[in-house]
């Protein structure tokens, strides 16, 4: 009984972690520039990881492997969103202008 | 279930792959190749589940570190000319 609720609970996690990784990449193809980009970026990095990492911490019989998990869980939290504002402020330096729309009318 | 999971991530990890190949900046292929590395961390995790290893793990957690510091690395890179610059100017 419990077990059931557990396996239908990772499927969820698991297959919701899978749509959003791949829902971000699409964004990440899609969008018109850098920052945009950054932003679909977002979603896989933290969500999609979350979601499927929680989906296999469901799945395991030992508590050594879940507090692995949990450390990988931990270390993609903090390290992701440093890296992107890391690479949102060298780009920002290095000049890279944020795309607009008013900015593509006017020169088309 | 790990199976579905490993085929989304390997999807996601092409999907980015072409947009690190195509980045019209040097700052797209970065963020391209930064999420390539955390999907990366993700499939050698299902993967250690799905061949039933769970020392798999470890390699995952060096690589989620490993993938944080590259990723630095090379914006330093590109931002200095080269990986030791002490110089205060830009951010």
């Amino acid at each position: 009984m419990i077990a059931t609720a557990l396996d239908i609970l990772s499927w969820l996690l698991i297959l919701g972690g899978a749509a959003f990784s791949i829902v971000g990449a699409i964004g990440l193809l899609r969008f018109p520039d850098f920052y945009t980009r950054l932003h679909a970026a977002g979603i896989t990095d933290t969500l999609g990881a979350w979601m499927i990492l929680g989906g296999a911490i469901l799945q395991v019989d030992s508590w050594l492997v879940a507090v692995k998990i949990a450390f990988i869980a931990l270390f993609l939290f903090f390290t992701s969103p440093t890296a992107t504002h890391a690479l949102a402020r060298a780009a920002l330096a290095s000049g890279l202008k944020p795309w607009s729309r008013t900015a593509e009318k006017r020169e088309p | 279930m790990f199976f579905t999971a490993a085929v989304g991530i390997i999807a996601t990890m092409t999907l980015a792959l072409i947009r690190a190949l195509e980045g019209p900046t040097t700052f797209d292929r970065i963020l391209a190749l930064n999420m390539v590395g955390t999907k990366t961390t993700l499939l050698i995790t299902v993967l250690g589940f799905l061949t039933d290893r769970p020392d798999f793990l470890d390699i995952a957690l060096i690589y989620a570190l490993m993938n944080f510091i590259g990723a630095i690395a090379v914006l330093r890179y590109t931002q200095y000319g080269d990986f030791s610059s002490e110089r205060n100017e830009g951010p």
